[in-house]
């Protein structure tokens, strides 16, 4: 595979968080019953006329601003013209010859650390079609047009990727991006976050792109990634085996992991497109761009870099932390209650005992069992030194299983850590007189014994002697006497 | 009789009790019942529901409510969506759809109280020029029953020159108000698009529709006009600007207004015709305007700009007539593209399946930048030259059509001659401009029209100037033998 690269760019689909569809006044809630969510214009009655939601608009113009993109002060809305029982009017209204939202970038990260910019050619205004059902229906075929109108931001890349998991970085980057902007809920499954993959290969060192095809409609990121690997390995074997790849559309099977050609009718289409006389061109004005300006929310990373600077974390930790306004959000909750100087034991419990038990529960970070104040107070006790970290980890599983505060847990169970000089001594004391044999061949030399003296006062304690203290005690006592 | 008054006076009877909505309207009825037969102007009469909504203006009348179009009936195109009652477009594509919402222009003069006889025969989807592309039939002209009425709004002008209703709604994408207006001797307002919304109103060719009047006079077409013209927020092209007051606008003298006769419609008119416009441009002198020659250079390529733009947009709008959701499907479908073709192919007629197919050409891949972007270009220069114009004059004075109305059947197998039938009125139209057409006199005892074309918003300037003429001449008060 050394001789080949491959060229990947993406046009992402992401479904606008609006209440209401891109022309009309009906409901865009996910799962109605079918056809309940339509209204007349939805339907393409006779006569009925489209007429732009605004805050479509400020959305569109959101994302552009978050990309560093030019937001175009004219748009226009164009008709792609063709027939399919889910597309009403005959028509889509989508934007073709003028956006807008321009040309803009986005920086990801690699698993190595190397960061690579990706070009975004331009976002556009469309509204997404109806579904065709086939399921369950005998002989026939049902349409739902509940999500008819629904408006899409599709953001169009540049080719700029040079691997399936370079194009799987960038549109995690892309999703993590609407949902920070709340312009997009980001949910795969329910198909509100979506791409076609454009994929081409090349001898590596040759400037020139090859002939691409287009996988469409990859609604998560591993298929992403399995469509692209596979299309790659199906390009290189076709053209090694003296063929030529086409121009054409392609679906990609998740059962079969493969792609395979789409009706070839689908790509004799013209589409015909032409500005939408029903819809005027959509001017923009400054003020309207700085309107939504100072809506613009911090971004990842602005909170990375803001985390890195002001709490002192790692690089790879405050990306971590900035993951998502809402992993963003806990985190600054935390160290808010255990204080900045403690920003760092904040990062390792969110990132560690936090996330595994969100993991293992399969829960999302808002639904996380411990809050983060309570979170926060739990640390409190390790910094003051009421527990150690290990004790920490219990009283955790147990404010997660029964919704308990630390404090009451510690409580309850009796976890206090000692840190009663005297009583620790007393039991170094007792372990020491327990073990001659042990003390003698550390006396002579044996240095590995230190930890099995430690062990056995732990154990006598419970595990709550405070490790530093004992530590100390028992050095003194082993040497000293 | 009842039928002869203008809108003012019926409205004055109302108010004087002399009669009731009920007992006018229970007279055009009478009228469409005996007269429609022979004339084909209507689709649908709506009877029961008319004596209706008669007794409930009567009712408002009663309780001190009172308005210009209370109680008054009126016929509308069947273009325009009637909640419960159908709306066929004219055809057969559309003939079991029965509307589920009202358009604009019907619920404001639902709520002006004005009165739906029924619903006017039309070219299908307004596409023609002579009514004979009806899925109905065609409409005959009251003047000569063996000659059309025009098109498309010829069921709407034929009914309101037979004195089936004091107006009637139209709708004017190429000419369609105020070719039949001229053709059938009665007064056909086309305003500025944008002025009246467009929701509701079955699209033909999105950025040249407009809604408007065919009425008896420029005062009549005033009175309705106020009730329909505004911004609606369902009509993003619909225009937010204020409606003045047309009737108050009625009055002014027209001493000083500059009438611009258009070189480009004099020449080569047929001497009857131009003798008539003469005539036209003398009684406006006389009444203090003065007339001055206006050219417009690129107006000769209104028509083949007309026909790519009009066709190119039609063929998107009817794409959703599909056989799926409503109207015609055929039957027996074997798979979905069986339905498509055989619902689309049964459902449309002749000249609409032309347009669509001319349409669907001028846009595809190769063509787009020779034939719609160059029709962009000439639309822009049409419109240009007109505002330019408008810098000297006030109004556009010329024909409305280059003859009187033709015998049914003469032009219906040549396209091209029929198309050239608008070579008057398709200017205003692609330049979005209002413009009415008045009778102006005959010619072989066939009403001629007049037309006026003014700025965008200059509606009030335009009814004024022909209220004026109309003042002055008793034109538009000819009746057609048989209908007086």
């Amino acid at each position: 595979m050394h001789a080949w690269e491959v060229v990947i760019g993406l046009e992402i689909h992401a479904q606008l968080a609006t209440k209401s569809k891109i022309f009309s006044g009906a409901a865009t809630a996910y799962g109605a019953p079918p056809n309940t969510q339509a209204c007349l214009v939805d339907l393409a009655y006779p006569g009925v006329l489209p007429v732009l939601n605004a805050e479509a608009v400020r959305m569109a113009v959101k994302f552009g601003l978050a990309i560093g993109a030019k937001i175009a002060e004219r748009s226009v809305f164009a008709r792609k013209n063709y027939f399919y029982p889910d597309l009403p009017k005959g028509y889509q209204i989508s934007q073709y010859e003028e956006p807008i939202v321009g040309r803009g970038a986005l920086e990801i990260v690699l698993d190595d650390g190397a960061s690579r910019r990706v070009g975004i050619t331009r976002a556009h205004l469309e509204e997404d079609a109806g579904k065709s059902l086939h399921e369950g229906l005998a002989n026939a075929s049902g349409i739902d047009l509940n999500r008819a109108g629904t408006p899409l931001l599709e953001i169009v890349s540049e080719p700029d990727m040079r691997s399936a998991k370079e194009a799987v970085a960038y549109m995690k980057k892309v999703h993590t991006l609407v949902r920070y902007l709340e312009i997009c809920d980001g949910n795969m499954q329910e198909g509100s976050f979506r791409c076609d993959a454009n994929v081409s290969v090349r001898p590596r060192g040759r400037d020139k792109f090859g002939t691409r095809a287009e996988i469409k409609n990859l609604n998560s990121f591993r298929f992403v990634e399995k469509a692209i690997q596979h299309e790659f390995a199906r390009q290189i074997e076709l053209i090694e085996s003296g063929g030529r790849v086409v121009q054409e559309t392609r679906l990609y099977d998740s059962d079969k992991d493969e792609t395979r050609p789409m009706r070839s009718k689908e790509e004799a289409n013209d589409y015909r497109y032409f500005p939408d006389p029903d819809l005027l061109p959509l001017q923009i004005d400054r003020a309207f761009v700085d309107s939504v300006r100072v809506t613009l929310p911090e971004l990842p990373e602005q909170k990375a870099a803001r985390f890195a600077a002001e709490l002192q974390l790692s690089a790879y930790d405050a990306g971590v932390l900035s993951a998502s306004r809402e992993i963003g959000d806990y985190f600054e909750a935390v160290v808010a209650a255990v204080g900045a100087p403690q920003a760092k034991l904040a990062a390792n419990w969110v990132m560690g005992e936090l996330s595994s038990a969100l993991n293992r529960d399969k829960l999302e970070i808002g639904g996380a069992r411990v809050g983060p104040r309570a979170l926060g107070g739990l640390l409190q006790r390790i910094v003051d030194g009421t527990i150690s970290g290990k004790i920490a980890k219990e009283v955790f599983e147990a404010m997660w299983g029964q919704g308990r505060e630390a404090d009451a847990v510690i409580a309850a169970k009796g976890l206090r850590q000692i840190t009663d000089g005297g009583a620790i001594a007393k039991v170094i004391e007792e372990v020491i007189a327990a073990n001659p044999r042990q003390l003698a061949d550390y006396r002579a030399g044996n240095d590995k014994l230190f930890r099995f003296f430690a062990g056995q006062i732990m154990r006598a304690t419970g595990g709550k002697a405070n490790p530093a203290q004992l530590n100390e005690l028992l050095k003194a006592k082993l040497d000293g006497d | 009789m009842l039928h002869n008054r203008s809108i003012g006076e019926l409205a004055a009877i109302l108010d004087r009790r002399e009669a009731s909505s009920v007992e006018l309207t229970r007279h055009f009825l009478a009228r469409i019942e005996a007269l429609n037969p022979a004339l084909n102007a209507m689709i649908s009469v709506t009877g029961a529901q008319a004596l209706l909504e008669a007794a409930v203006a009567d009712r408002r009348r009663g309780a001190g409510e009172t308005g210009p179009l209370l109680g008054i009936p009126l016929i509308h195109k069947d273009i325009f969506c009637t909640d419960g009652v159908r709306t066929s477009c004219g055809s057969r594509m559309l003939d079991n759809f029965v509307a589920p919402y009202d358009a604009t222009v019907v619920a404001r003069l639902k709520a002006a109280g004005a009165v739906m006889l029924g619903k006017a025969n039309m070219d299908e989807f307004a596409m023609g020029s002579s009514n004979e592309t009806s899925f109905y039939g065609p409409v005959r002209n009251p003047w000569d029953l063996a000659r059309v009425p025009g098109g498309s709004s010829g069921g709407s002008a034929a009914a309101v020159a037979a004195r089936l209703a004091p107006f009637a709604t139209a709708t004017d994408t190429g000419g369609s108000i105020r070719q039949p207006a001229a053709l059938t001797g009665v007064t056909g307002v086309k305003p500025t698009y944008g002025r009246v919304s467009r929701y509701g109103m079955i699209a033909f060719a999105s950025s040249l529709d407009q809604a408007g009047i065919i009425a008896r006079s420029a005062a009549d077409a005033a009175t309705v006009l106020q009730a329909m013209a505004g911004f609606d927020p369902r009509d993003s092209t619909s225009v937010d600007t204020p409606v003045p007051d047309y009737g108050s606008a009625l009055g002014a003298p027209l001493k000083g207004l500059r009438i611009g006769l258009l070189k480009e419609f004099s020449d080569g008119l047929e001497p009857r015709n131009a003798a008539l416009i003469a005539a036209a441009l003398e009684v406006f002198r006389s009444l203090g305007a003065a007339t001055l020659e206006a050219s417009l250079p690129s107006l000769p390529l209104s028509v083949p700009t007309y026909y790519v733009v009009a066709p190119a947009e039609c063929s998107s709008n009817l794409s959703r007539f599909d056989g799926v959701r409503f109207g015609y499907r055929c039957e027996n479908p074997r798979d979905l593209l069986d339905l498509y073709k055989r619902s689309r192919g049964e459902g449309f007629g002749a000249e609409v399946k032309r347009r669509i197919m001319t349409g669907t050409y001028v846009l595809s891949a190769g063509y787009f930048d020779a034939y719609y972007l160059q029709a962009q270009k000439a639309r822009q220069l049409i419109t240009d030259e007109f505002r330019a114009a408008f810098g000297r004059v006030d109004l556009l004075l010329g024909p409305t059509t280059p003859t009187p109305a033709f015998a049914i059947g003469a032009k219906i197998d040549d396209p091209v001659t029929m198309y050239l039938n608008d070579i008057y009125t398709i200017g205003a139209n692609l330049a979005g401009l209002p413009a009415l057409s008045m009778p102006g006199g005959f010619i072989d005892e066939l009403p001629m029209g007049v037309q006026l074309i003014g700025p965008h918003f200059a509606e009030g300037r335009l009814l004024n100037a022909a209220h004026q003429y109309q003042l002055a001449t008793d034109w538009h008060d000819r009746v057609a033998r048989g209908y007086c």
